[in-house]
This record gives structure tokens, sequence and C-alpha cells, in this order.
């Protein structure tokens, strides 16, 4: 694994985006914790909470007109391609204002026009869809990437292998990114795991380079992105990269994950992806006003859109009959 | 106007469709230079070259998937499945990816795409010869196309190929060799309307695909062995469903009688039946029988011909219930 910390040739406002956007996520994923709480948040919802670095390294390379796909744990995926903090809050409380006014919920959040091609709740599909627009890319000549998030879990479901076979053999500009939090849901990655890393540990079979790298370390997670869609928008076709990370909440809001060892959680939280970052770029010299006043702009967007989201009506009945056809409606029948 | 086979009017309708617009591409196990499996897209790899005939490995979810996401972002692919038992294993697919991404976005996603599936009885056995056009009736979102001719093979696939919604185009494979006139030039239908292929004023009998020429058939020696005359719909569509069409005949008629390839149960008759119950009831002199292939697994070879439905059965049913 590599640990090429602190990394320096990285433009201290890049840096600075990288930071509110780690930030950002964090607050707007506590926040629906606690809306959670207050029963406002009635459907499912798994957060990213401890997985900031991935989202928002990845996020910030990425240029205007590459696509995300992500799945049912993509809050911090739509949020870091700049989705507003109210729109992701609606959705989880049904509301209006939602990103999909509701139609969706947490697991599926969705938009196109800041490239989020969606979330994904069936584990293995999305990284063939990924493959289709990436496919689109190359047959039309554009130069945009597709990226691909996706958990250790689905390292072992069989549309992972046929995805990044496809990938490989059509040299598609595609990403693929496994965000290991070490549980595939409740049980530890390595009990159903036949290779140590499961997704690095796969790359050769399809003929890909062995990337591992520290997924809380926002720093490499850009610099290894930069590098993955450099290949890409040269033709070289995908990258699989696996980051290693890990979850501080449970799986789901039903999980209080009380199968994880005693201590491993207040490990991993030395290195806190949110926490390390802010403490690395004081070292580096920015000055904690800066790092202060980013702070209360995301809490203040944080703030505006509960409240904002709280006063939100429902949406209207009707709104459930709509679009389950391109022509609108849901008829089936004349 | 030319007499094209079944088979010769699905490639015949895709290089339509392809010539048209340049975002329309095919893929499939073995569709390019082999021509297909069952020889439906022969010719159209030399026609309209490698970028857009493709060939993909055994990967029916990769493909599946890779289909929707060029739809979801531009293109209008069209996948040969194969055998359509082969859904089973890229459900996924059918059944929560395709159909929901327009609603689940609230209108933000798109997919335009038809996947082309050789359904029905060829007595290949119990995974090979499925009649899967329930399966695929059963979710809403999608658009399911079942033509029994040439001339709608043509006109009906580049209605779907044209239509904005996910089109499941089951084509069956005992017709693939079976000709039929086909008028030159462009051919485009409307998808959700039934024909009317014979009318008649004593019975209704509504098929699909294979059961149809069975159904004239039987139609015909009904009229000339006991003087029954009966009216052959063909659906075309199970999704949307002309169900004006099926109202209308069985409202003149009084009688209604499904041939349904697909295993008894949750039948697309299943639900044409309980439409009529609740919608024309009181038109009805008699109750509807359905005229479906038994709820067990086909055996292969010549054993599957005693358990689809057959013209002999048609005529023996529709006869002794309209005796009793």
């Amino acid at each position: 694994m590599s640990k090429k910390t602190p990394a320096v040739d990285i433009a201290e406002a890049t840096r600075l985006e990288m930071y509110r956007s780690q930030y950002r996520l964090r607050e707007a994923e506590q926040r629906a914790f606690d809306l959670f709480l207050q029963n406002l948040v009635k459907g499912t919802s798994h957060l990213s909470l401890g997985q900031e670095a991935i989202a928002a390294g990845f996020a910030t390379a990425m240029k205007p007109g590459d696509l995300t796909f992500c799945t049912y744990r993509g809050h911090a995926h739509t949020l870091a391609r700049g989705v507003s903090v109210e729109k992701v809050l609606g959705e989880l409380m049904s509301r209006d204002n939602g990103l999909m006014r509701g139609k969706g919920g947490s697991m599926h959040l969705t938009s196109v026009e800041h490239g989020v091609m969606g979330s994904y709740a069936i584990i293995g599909a999305h990284l063939c869809i990924a493959c289709g627009s990436a496919w689109r890319a190359q047959y039309q000549g554009a130069q945009d990437v597709t990226t691909c998030f996706f958990g250790d879990g689905t390292t072992n479901i069989g549309a992972f292998h046929e995805a990044l076979n496809f990938a490989v053999i059509w040299k598609l500009p595609v990403v693929f990114v496994c965000e290991n939090n070490l549980y595939m849901e409740y049980t530890p990655i390595k009990d159903v795991t036949a290779v140590p890393q499961p997704a690095a540990d796969r790359a050769s079979a399809y003929g890909l380079e062995r990337i591992l790298i520290d997924g809380n370390d926002a720093d490499v997670v850009y610099q290894t992105a930069q590098k993955a869609y450099a290949r890409a928008r040269a033709g070289e076709g995908p990258s699989l990269i696996e980051c290693l990370t890990y979850r501080h909440s449970g799986h789901s809001r039903a999980d209080p994950a009380k199968y994880r060892p005693e201590g491993e959680l207040e490990e991993w939280k030395k290195s806190d992806p949110v926490k390390t970052y802010r403490a690395r770029l004081l070292s580096a010299g920015v000055k904690a006003s800066v790092l202060d006043a980013i702070e209360q702009e995301v809490k203040k967007e944080v703030d505006a859109a509960e409240v904002a989201c709280k006063a939100a009506p429902p949406p209207p009945a009707d709104l459930m009959f709509t679009d389950v056809y391109a022509d609108g409606g849901c008829a089936w029948r004349n | 106007m030319a007499e094209l086979t079944y088979r010769d009017a699905v490639a015949r309708a895709i290089a339509q469709e392809m010539e048209r617009d340049p975002n329309v591409v095919l893929l499939g196990e073995d569709v390019a230079k082999a021509g297909g499996v069952f020889k439906a897209t022969v010719g159209l790899y030399e026609k309209f070259g490698p970028k857009r005939v493709k060939d993909t490995p055994i990967s029916e979810q990769a493909f599946m998937g890779a289909a929707m996401g060029a739809a979801m972002t531009g293109l209008i692919p069209i996948v040969d499945l194969m055998f359509a038992d082969f859904a089973a294993v890229c459900w996924d697919f059918f059944a929560n990816e395709f159909p929901k991404s327009r609603y689940m976005t609230n209108g933000q996603v798109k997919c335009p795409l038809v996947i082309r599936l050789a359904n029905g009885s060829a007595r290949f056995g119990a995974q090979h010869c499925q009649s899967v056009e329930n399966w695929c009736m059963m979710i809403p979102g999608l658009k399911v196309v079942v033509p029994s001719s040439p001339v709608d093979v043509v006109g009906l696939l580049a209605a779907s190929v044209r239509d904005p919604d996910p089109v499941i185009f089951l084509e069956h494979k005992s017709l693939y060799a079976v000709k039929g006139e086909v008028p030159d030039g462009e051919i485009i239908d409307t998808i959700g309307t039934a024909k009317t292929l014979r009318p008649g004023k004593d019975a209704t009998i509504l098929a699909l695909a294979l059961m149809v020429p069975r159904a004239l058939a039987a139609a015909e020696r009904l009229k000339a062995e006991s003087g029954i005359d009966c009216e052959v719909i063909d659906l075309r569509s199970l999704l949307p469903l002309d169900t004006r069409t099926i109202l209308e005949s069985v409202s003149r008629t009084g009688r209604l009688f499904t041939v349904e390839e697909n295993p008894r149960l949750c039948g697309w008759g299943a639900e044409v039946v309980s439409i009529v119950a609740d919608e024309a009831f009181y038109d009805l002199d008699g109750p509807p029988v359905r005229i479906t292939t038994p709820h067990i697994p086909l055996p292969p070879a010549e054993l599957e011909d005693l358990l689809i439905p057959s013209v002999d059965r048609i005529v023996e049913t529709v006869r002794r219930t309209m005796s009793a």
C-alpha cells in the first residue's frame, strides 16, 4: 500500500476544496443520522461516515461531464458532485424538495445534471451499467470518463467479474473503485473472500494493475484518481482501485455494528479522514481561520437544508403514478 | 413486396433502424460474424461494421448492463439474449434495473433499448424452450412485444427501437423459418395494438406468437366442421395491452378463449380473463376458457408436442365448450 504523505504536489486551492468536500460530507451524513433519530427519516439509509476521503478525492479529480455511478451507500458520492444538502436530506425525508421528490429514496440518489447517473441498490449491476456509459463515450468519441464506486462485498458477485472482463476486452474508459471498509454488511470481508484484498488481488485475473491505496487519505485518492482518469482518457482502458477505509457507523440505520471487535473503531478513528486532513493542511501552513471559515459555511448550508426540509411538504399523492413510462404516466392498457 | 422469413425480417428491421439512426447498435453472443445462433442477424456485421455490431462474451449481466448504461447516456442498443430462458441469469436487469430507472429518478433517467429473446417451444427441453412472456408481463415499466408474422416482426421491431421505454421483444423460435409477404420500403407499426386476423361472430380466440397460426387453423376447421365462427385476435403486445379490442370483440361474440404457450399459472390469459370478468361480465354467454401449456417443465423432442396447445386441442376445447 502506498503511504506517500504528505503529498505536496497538489495545489492548495485543490486541497482546500477537498477539505471542504470531506467536511461537508461528514456534516451532511451526521445530520442525516440526527434526523433519523428524530424519526424524520423513515426509510432506510446507509451512511458513509469515515469514508469521505474517497468520494471527495475522486470527485475533485473528475471533470465536468464525467459520470458517477454509486451504490445505495451513495449520499457522499452524490454530494461530492455538487448536489445540494437540501436535495439529499429532502429525499431521505420523503419531501417534495427531495432530489427525486421522494420517489427514489436514500438508496437511489440520482442527479443527471451533476453527472450522478444513479445509486444502485442491487449489488453488482451498476458495474455493468457503468461499462455501458463508458462504451457510449468510446462510441461517440467523447472525452468523459465513468467512475463506478462499490463496496468490498461486491467483489464476490458474478457481475463484478463479468464487468471487469467486459471493460478490459472493450478497453472502456471506466474506473472501478472498491471502497473496502472491511465489512460486507455485517460479516468481515476477509471471512468470505478467497484473497486478502478483495479487489486488488483480483486485478491480475483481468490483466489489470494491482492498485491498493489508503482510502482515508484524500491526497492519495486524488492522485490515484488523476492517473486512472488520464489513462482512461488516453484510450488505455479501465482501472480497478481498491481503497482501504472504515465505516464509522453500522451497515444501515438498523445496524448498531456490535459485531466489531472492541477497540477497532477507536483505532480507525485515529486515521479519521476529515480530522487528519485538517491537521495536515494546518501543518502545511494553511491558517486555522481559513479552515474554520470553510466549516462555518458548510454548517450554514446543512442547517439551512434541515430547516428547509422540515418545512417542505410531502410530494403530492399523484406523483406516485408518474414516470413509469416515457409518456410520463403509468398506463399499461388502453 | 418480397417474401421474407421471420428470421430475415428481424435482420431487415434492424438494418432499417441502423440506417436511420447512427446511435442504434446491436450486441450479443455470436451476433456479428456468425450472424446469430438463429441466423436472425445475418449480414448486419458486414453492412454496419464492428463498431455497431458487437459480439459479447457469455456474460449476460455485463451486456445487459452495458446496454442499459449506453441507453441511459445516448445510444439505442438492441440486445440479442439468444434463448429466452437466459433471462433468468440476468433477471436483475429485467426486474430491477431497466423498468425502475425512470421512475426512481423521477424521470431523470431514460432507458430506450430493445432486448430480443428467442422464446417458446422448439423441442430443446426444459431450459431452452420456456415461454417467458408471463414473466415479463408482471413488471411495471417494461413493454412486452410478441410478433407472429414476418411483417409484424419488421414493423413492431422498428417501433420497439423507436420506443423511448425498455422493450422486451419476444421472437418465437419455431416461427423463424416461416415465410410471409413483407412490403418494400420503410415499415413502422404501433406497439399496443392487437390485430383481428379473422372476423367471427360466435367466439373470440386470443393468441400470441406461435399460437396465432394454430388459432387461425383451428378457426378454419371449427367453421368447416362445426359451423362455429371464431374471431381470432393476435394480441401482438402484452404491455401495453389492447384491452379495447379484446372487450369490443368479446362484447359481440359473448365467448372468450385464450391460447397461451406459457405454463398455466399467472399466464397472460389469467389477467385478460380477469379484465373481461370485471368489465364485460354481462356480455358473456359462458365462462371464459384458457387453453395453456400445463404447469410443468417441458420435456424435449417430440414429447414437447404433447403439451403445447395444438390445433386439435384448440378445436376440441372450443367445440366442447360451445356445445355444452
